[in-house]
């Protein structure tokens, strides 16, 4: 009872270190970024990369597929998305689903399309048991790590300067740009960190889904979409508690009656948005 | 609203451009297989294999020229049907190849009724896809096939309680079916037959059961690709080392992706008709060719199947003198026996299936790589499913 | 200006956009000429009609409405899967199939209906696409009436018992799929100009001031998603029934994803749109899926993000006065 429900918080976490960029982006910039598996696969293809070829600790990597995943998306950012902020919704749609389009051949392209395995050190696998319940090291791993980003990007956009300067620039763009913050370099500030979160999380979901490869970002879309539509937009906590009632339904269901399992998850969500349209957990409308 | 000229004008010459021009000595064959989406490691072996065959053969058989155009039907049936009536009637093919899953392979089947052209089947591996056309050949397996040989091995070797877990959509179920059946009939105990959805696979919960259980082996299939997060979770959750055996057909230690599941895999026996490492010259010259040509990328039993659909082609076109009358070819396809890389394998006449050995194989490390090697066999195996009357 | 000329000037104004435009008589003829022009890319054509009648209902939807679905292939496989057991229990006629289809595709398009009227974009569309990733799984669970991962063949058979629409009868499936779409695109056509139309078009502009006006929100929405339901249902059913086979494949979320794409690059709103997207994508992923059948996602992806970046209006422009200029030539060659 208690390991599924262990097995159920991991895979939540899991969801929202997937997810929790793109409720960054769409939640407080309101850009819908379709392409966000695109930067998960970048995050995951160069933990993949580092460590088959080059022989780079798992550790390692991980802080290397957020600075690339990152440095791609600010340099799309500066250079595409900039353009977009005042689209509409099905532009940003289109342009989007264009990049993800784009990003799978290139990925095909250079380096095949066989799933690159992302290998954790020994330390992190396997599993032992506390009063009965069985704990997979890594999905140990994985929950602190998470709980550890969820933590500090709540803290940063909660407690710091930046995080006051940035919701007020999503309130009122306007205003916020003529009451002297930088409008412009905080959104690609945010924008990066989105992207980065989405490279960690592909590094860091990898090896529980078998590998990286191109279909990647078209894969997890639907996951991700499903996180945030059930968390609400409007948060990191929002997303972060919408995941893991997502993840522990969807372990539970499929453990106790698995002849429903492929259901729960699409149930969930359409019961959760029947009584809470805007989400679980978000401030009300927008 | 002059945008619509532009359309018009832009579907016009995408589609007059297509046309393409064959002449009497050029035998078009159309290959159509998913190139793109969630099935495209299928399509990029089998179309791997094919261009092998050519090329380690020649582009010339009984004094004609071969030209092999490939299509990606993106795992779309409607799509399938489509480029199999354009292949035939605007590429003038006079055979068609490939088919990635069974209802691709389905959607065909009136046309090549219709057309009296041979559909060669060297993916899809669902059994009754060549009763549904006379005109339809396999040169790849059936489920049952992999399947059944499993059960007979289990009960050879005293493994009498076994738990399946198979992906919840048609061949997952052929899988469970042929393998629970036999095994049941031989005295063994199926304890819980679980089936996983196909999206969203998050093999967890699904094991948890599977370890409640403590079954002597837990029977396995899921398509390729998901067999490295499978292993993963299998090791993880510590099945392994309670003693629970991992069997299955060989999807799940599919050579392709063998090498990146890591040791997880070591120890998994699988029953399959194609092993890269199986030991024979003529696979061997097979494998160190496929690798060459692809850059290192192993061959599986996709792009075995396709090798030998390619085989199965010139063998009938030497047969018919170059005529590609269809009836001629499915005729001489019938019968046809040859050495493929797999072993001995022949097309049985009266079904048009394939016959050929099931080998018994174990997860092993060689030379510091992970093969499934093989360790016994079971000869000539037909498939199953048309055997039992059905 | 009078109070009691404004029923005239309403009625006219409904009248003048009532009134067949030049280029539309030009658009359906031409694609009729296409139709006998290239008998052998039927099927290709007969696709893009297919698509374009699919995205002609999400353009109800999303262009009129304002409602973003991305599970609009919920009810392109329901009719689909309809129309493929109506065959297969013996109801010959396709005519009768492909009506019972979109009968039953819109009238869960009415059941589903009441879940979109509140919640923002992102509720709607998840909604949307739950619920036909739902359908999807219970169509894999329910093999006994739906075939499975198998699939479902049917036999066609002739329509009216005279024209046949299998192989032999490539160009009357694109025919029968042209007739069936431009009955429909005729309904829509009034159905956006009518008294009907209008409110729910005023909804999606200023919901607030349309229920001051006492439009009635919720019945209007349900009642357009549900007529839209019926035509993604009747596109649905003539895949099924042009093509002979249904799958699962039918309500994957590609199907969606792929008639919006569609309908945004021909722009929503003015019901050509999802005809001229259809034609655009369906036209340049065969012609670019033939050159390099591993990689055409790549030169798709491409003009969609140059499309979006240079700005769709923008391109159109620049092709109208294109086609002007090219028109002015040919007429003073002719001359």
């Amino acid at each position: 009872m208690l390991t599924i429900l262990f097995d159920g918080v991991a895979y939540g976490m899991l969801l929202f270190v997937l997810a929790c960029g793109l409720s960054v982006t769409l939640g407080l910039m309101n850009f819908v970024n379709l392409a966000h598996g695109a930067f998960a696969m970048a995050g995951g293809y160069a933990a993949a990369i580092l460590i088959n070829r080059y022989g780079v600790p798992f550790l390692a990597t991980l802080p290397v597929a957020f600075a690339f995943a990152a440095f791609i998306g600010v340099a799309l950012e500066r250079s595409l998305y900039r353009r977009l902020y005042g689209a509409s919704h099905l532009d940003q749609v289109l342009f989007t689903i264009g990049l993800v389009f784009m990003a799978m051949p290139i990925a095909n392209y250079f380096l095949g399309d066989q799933p690159q395995p992302v290998r954790v050190p020994a330390f992190l696998s396997g599993r032992f048991e506390i009063a009965g319940i069985g704990v997979g090291v890594y999905r140990l791993f994985v929950i602190a790590v998470c709980g550890a980003i969820a933590g500090g990007l709540q803290a940063f956009l909660i407690g710091t300067r930046f995080g006051a300067q940035l919701r007020a620039a999503v309130d009122d763009r306007r205003v916020a740009s003529g009451l002297g913050v930088n409008v412009d370099r905080l959104f690609a500030v945010t924008f990066a960190i989105g992207s980065g979160l989405a490279g960690l999380g592909g590094a860091l979901a990898a090896d529980m889904v078998g590998g990286v490869d191109p279909s990647f970002p078209v894969k997890f879309m639907v996951s991700f979409l499903i996180v945030v539509a059930i968390g609400g937009s409007n948060g990191i906590v929002g997303s972060l508690l919408g995941a893991l009632l997502l993840g522990i339904l969807d372990v539970a269901g499929k453990y106790y009656v698995p002849s429903i399992g492929a259901f729960i998850i699409y149930a969930v969500m359409i019961a959760t948005l029947i009584v809470r349209p805007q989400g679980l957990f978000s401030r009300g409308g927008r | 609203m002059l945008k619509t000229l532009l359309a018009v004008g832009v579907a016009a010459s995408a589609i007059a451009a297509s046309a393409a021009l064959a002449d009497d000595n050029t035998v078009t064959i159309g290959m159509i297989l998913p190139m793109t989406g969630p099935s495209a490691s299928t399509g990029k072996q089998e179309q791997a294999g094919a261009q092998l065959y050519i090329h380690e053969h020649g582009d010339t058989v009984a004094g004609k020229k071969i030209q092999l155009i490939v299509k990606d039907d993106t795992g779309a049936p409607d799509v399938t049907k489509r480029l199999a009536e354009e292949l035939i009637g605007n590429d003038k093919a006079k055979v068609l190849i490939g088919f990635g899953l069974t209802p691709l392979a389905l959607a065909v089947a009136p046309i090549a009724t219709e057309a009296k052209v041979p559909e060669i089947v060297s993916a899809a591996g669902t059994a009754m896809i060549t009763e549904k056309s006379p005109f339809i050949v396999r040169t790849s397996f059936t489920l049952p096939q992999a399947a059944e040989p499993m059960a007979r091995w289990c009960l050879k070797n005293n493994i009498r309680k076994v738990a399946t877990l198979v992906t919840d959509y048609g061949p997952g179920v052929d899988a469970e079916k042929w393998f629970s059946e036999p095994f049941v009939k031989g005295g063994g105990t199926v304890v819980e037959k679980i089936r996983v959805p196909l999206k969203n696979p998050d093999f967890a919960p699904f094991l948890q059961r599977v370890s409640d259980d403590k079954p002597d082996a837990v029977f396995v299939f899921v398509p390729s690709g998901f067999g490295a997060a499978f292993m993963k979770e299998f090791v993880d959750r510590g099945l392994d080392k309670s003693g629970i055996k991992l069997i299955g057909t060989g999807d799940v230690t599919d050579d392709d992706l063998l090498p990146s599941m890591g040791d997880a895999a070591i120890g998994a026996v699988t029953t399959h008709h194609y092993s890269a490492a199986h030991d024979s010259p003529e696979n061997k010259a097979f494998v160190a060719d496929f690798e060459k040509a692809n850059n290192g990328m192993r061959p599986n039993f996709m792009a075995v199947g396709a090798y030998d659909g390619m085989a199965l082609i010139y063998h009938a076109l030497e047969a018919t003198k170059g005529s590609t009358d269809g009836q001629a070819l499915i005729d001489a396809m019938k019968g046809a026996k040859w050495t493929s890389p797999r072993g001995p394998v022949e097309i049985d006449p009266a079904t048009r299936d394939i016959i050929q050995n099931i080998y018994v194989r174990k997860v092993e490390k060689v030379n510091g790589q992970l093969y499934n090697v093989e360790f016994d066999k079971i000869e000539a195996v037909k498939d199953p499913f048309k055997a039992a009357g059905n | 200006m009078s109070a009691i000329a404004a029923p005239d000037r309403v009625a006219a104004h409904l009248n003048r956009g009532g009134r067949w435009r030049p280029f539309e008589i030009a658009f359906w003829l031409a694609i009729v000429a296409l139709i006998f022009a290239l008998p052998s890319r039927a099927l290709l054509i007969n696709e893009i009609l297919l698509a374009g009648l699919f995205a002609l209902s999400l353009d109800l939807v999303l262009g009129y409405a304002g409602i973003v679905s991305l599970g609009q292939a919920a009810f392109f496989g329901t009719g689909a899967y309809a129309a493929g057991i109506i065959a297969t229990l013996g109801v010959a006629e396709p005519l009768i199939g492909l009506v019972l289809a979109s009968v039953i595709a819109g009238l869960l398009g009415l059941i589903t209906a009441p879940l979109l009227l509140r919640g923002s974009d992102l509720t709607r569309l998840m909604v949307t696409l739950g619920v036909a990733l739902l359908l999807g799984e219970l169509a894999n669970r329910n093999e006994w009436i739906t075939g499975g991962a198998d699939g479902l063949s049917l036999a066609a058979k002739p329509v009216l018992g005279l024209f046949p629409i299998d192989f032999t009868g490539q160009r009357n499936a694109s025919l029968y799929s042209l007739a069936v779409l431009f009955a429909l695109f005729v309904a829509a056509r009034r159905l956006v100009q009518s008294p009907f139309g209008l409110s729910v078009r005023a909804l999606k502009e200023n919901p607030l001031r349309a229920n001051a006006l006492g439009v009635s929100a919720a019945r209007r929405l349900i009642a357009i998603y549900g007529i839209a339901a019926a035509y993604a249902g009747a596109s649905g059913a003539l895949v099924a029934q042009t093509t002979g086979l249904v799958s699962l494949d039918v309500f994957d979320f590609h199907r969606s994803a792929d008639v919006m794409l569609m309908l945004i690059i021909g722009g929503p709103g003015y019901l050509y749109g999802g005809l001229i997207g259809a034609a655009f994508f369906i036209a340049l992923k065969d012609g670019v899926a033939s050159a390099t059948p591993e990689y055409w996602e790549f030169w798709i992806g491409l003009p969609l993000v140059v499309l979006v970046l240079v700005g769709r209006e923008r391109i159109g422009g620049f092709i109208a006065r294109w086609a002007r200029r090219a028109a002015l030539l040919a007429m003073r060659g002719a001359a």
